[in-house]
């Protein structure tokens, strides 16, 4: 195994979130009764005509920049053919050689703390294909077909061979994602088939730079199914080139059931795609002066928030990374930040107990009941001694529940701490009555002690009385 | 000169049937249309750019908006074989 290292590269589809489809009129919204966001030019009728969406363009460019590729003055569409029931024409409207943008990178980070950069090759604009179900059935077995996602949207994106293992390629597509989502042109969502990788991976003997006889592996539906497959083709190749074999070129299927790739097809054959011009498209040409507004307008990328996070916050790099994997939570953080002005705090609070109600109740955060002023309002009632922290975080869970304001869940449930020396004092007094035995283990300097009978005055008081405060009076009850 | 094997390739590509005698007849007539388009090599452009469009057309847009779709009935009215609103095709894999 130590004698070989893998080359990988990903081949990473993202569909854009328009309202519209690339060339035509109908809805690129997701599921949807089968052939109903259909119209004559997805459906690659005779005589119909495609027109480029404008915004497929804007969201290709802003892509192309966040990933620090040259955006082409100049590209066109063209045709790949190739015969399957996915596609109307019999061609899917594509960008072979002259793409919207090439020569990009993205610095990405593995879980061992190193940073790597890989190359993008290219990103180009291309139409999705329809949706095929298999019906089984032996000699009966048929397929249908739903023309709903013909024509949405998709940006391809081709990383350059700079990947050397799978968990590697599993932190790239991370950061992919989040710097896709942030710039807000796609949800990226695996499961929903809005974002889908493709990768292609060969081995060579350690220290070589030639490259070896590389695979193509389909269906890789989660980042998962990314790092076990590649996982697996890895250790399959390196086992057929150790036993002097060769590896075939060859597209294989991820079997994740199995946990193992399967041969689908060989290359040869499959690869002939007869690209040409597309006659019915006109050229783009982008200007330098469209390509600077776009640049102008990208947000803020999770790389310069993490550093920012880091330099202005006073935050760990853990904390940075896990507060801006998502915009939205990031969002959420710095409106809370800008209204209780605690960073570590306030990480602490979204990263822990919001993290923890968002998980259990598989809500957003852009969703979420409680917000940013909300838990400021709750972070200040701790600190001007209103309720305990410990109260806090059920005031927490009721504001969750309900979206009620937490001065308003403080009032409704008599949550007020109690900082009353002359209400504390009678409780202070029952609970050293009724618990003689540690009383005397404190006087006889067991510190330890005073903790526990801090403990039954809280639970007396149902977590109410003010912390330091029972601290003080019983210390000075202990030590007369 | 074009040979019998890449008018083989270009027909299982396009996915026709053959026959030998079509293959032969084919060949001998492709080549007479690639030779006579050849005549265009003889053309000095050095100077002239490639022509991405015979249209001196560019940038030319829609707007991102929804509009109306084709009728369920139509969309698959003419398919040979439908489905509860499919096209029905035979079996792929």
């Amino acid at each position: 195994m130590r004698d070989y290292e893998a080359v990988i590269g990903l081949e990473v589809h993202v569909e854009l979130k328009t309202a519209s489809k690339i060339f035509c009129h109908s809805s690129t919204a997701f599921g949807g009764t089968q052939n109903t966001h259909v119209c004559p030019v997805c459906l690659g009728l005779p005589g119909t005509l495609p027109v480029l969406n404008r915004q497929v363009v804007e969201y290709g460019i802003k892509v192309a920049l966040a990933l620090n590729c040259e955006v082409a003055r100049f590209c066109k569409f063209d045709r790949k053919h190739y015969f399957y029931p996915d596609l109307p024409k019999n061609y899917q409207i594509s960008q072979y050689d002259l793409p919207l943008s090439y020569d990009g990178y993205l610095d990405y980070q593995t879980d061992d703390g190193r940073t790597h950069r890989c190359g993008i090759v290219r990103v180009h604009m291309e139409e999705d294909a329809g949706k095929l179900i298999h019906r089984e059935g032996g000699k009966g077995s048929y397929a249908l077909v739903d023309y709903n996602r013909t024509g949405v949207p998709l940006l391809e994106i081709v990383s350059a061979p700079d990947i050397r293992s799978a968990q590697a390629a599993r932190a790239y597509l991370s950061e992919l994602k989040t710097v896709i989502q942030y710039t807000g042109v796609s949800d990226c969502k695996m499961e929903e088939g809005s974002l889908r990788c493709d990768a292609n991976v060969s081995v060579r003997p350690r220290g070589s730079d030639v490259l070896g006889t590389k695979t193509e592996i389909k269906n890789l539906n989660s980042f998962r199914a990314v790092e076990k497959a590649l996982e697996f083709e890895i250790a399959r190749q390196i086992e057929v080139c150790a036993a002097g074999g060769r590896v075939v070129p060859e597209t294989r299927s991820w079997d994740e059931e199995k946990g193992i790739t399967v041969s689908m097809r060989s290359k040869e054959e499959a690869h002939d795609y007869r690209y040409f011009p597309d006659p019915d498209l006109v050229p783009l040409v982008i200007s330098p002066s469209w390509i600077e507004r776009v640049r102008r307008e990208l947000p803020e990328l999770p790389a310069a928030r993490r550093r920012r996070y880091q330099d202005e916050f006073g935050l760990s790099e853990y904390d940075a990374r896990v507060l801006t994997a998502a915009r939205e939570t990031a969002d959420y953080f710095e409106e809370c930040v800008r209204q209780y002005p605690h960073p570590k705090v306030v990480a602490n609070w979204v990263m822990g107990d919001l993290a923890r109600l968002l998980n259990a109740a598989q809500v957003e955060i852009g969703e979420c009941r409680v917000r940013p002023g909300g838990l400021a309002a709750l972070l200040r009632l701790i600190d001007d001694g209103t309720i305990s922290g410990k109260i806090a975080k059920g005031v927490l869970e009721e504001m969750f529940a309900t979206g009620k304001e937490p001065q308003a869940v403080v009032a409704e449930k008599g949550l007020v701490q109690i900082t009353d020396p002359k209400v504390l004092a009678p409780v202070v007094d029952r609970v050293l009555a009724a618990n003689p035995g540690p009383v005397a283990d404190y006087r006889q300097g067991k510190s330890k002690a005073l903790g526990f009978l801090v403990g039954q005055v809280m639970k007396e008081t149902r977590g109410k009385a003010n912390p330091g405060l029972v601290n003080a009076l019983l210390k000075e009850k202990l030590d007369q | 000169m074009l040979t019998k094997d890449q008018v083989e390739h270009v027909a299982l590509l396009a996915r026709l049937a053959l026959d030998e005698e079509e293959k032969e007849r084919y060949t001998t007539q492709l080549a007479k249309i690639l030779e006579y388009a050849a005549i265009l090599n003889e053309l000095d452009t050095a100077d002239v750019p490639p022509t991405a469009h015979v249209l001196s057309l560019q940038n030319v847009f829609r707007e991102d908006h929804v509009g109306p779709h084709l009728p369920p009935d139509a969309v698959v009215g003419n398919a040979p074989d439908k489905e509860d609103g499919f096209f029905k095709v035979p079996r792929i894999i």
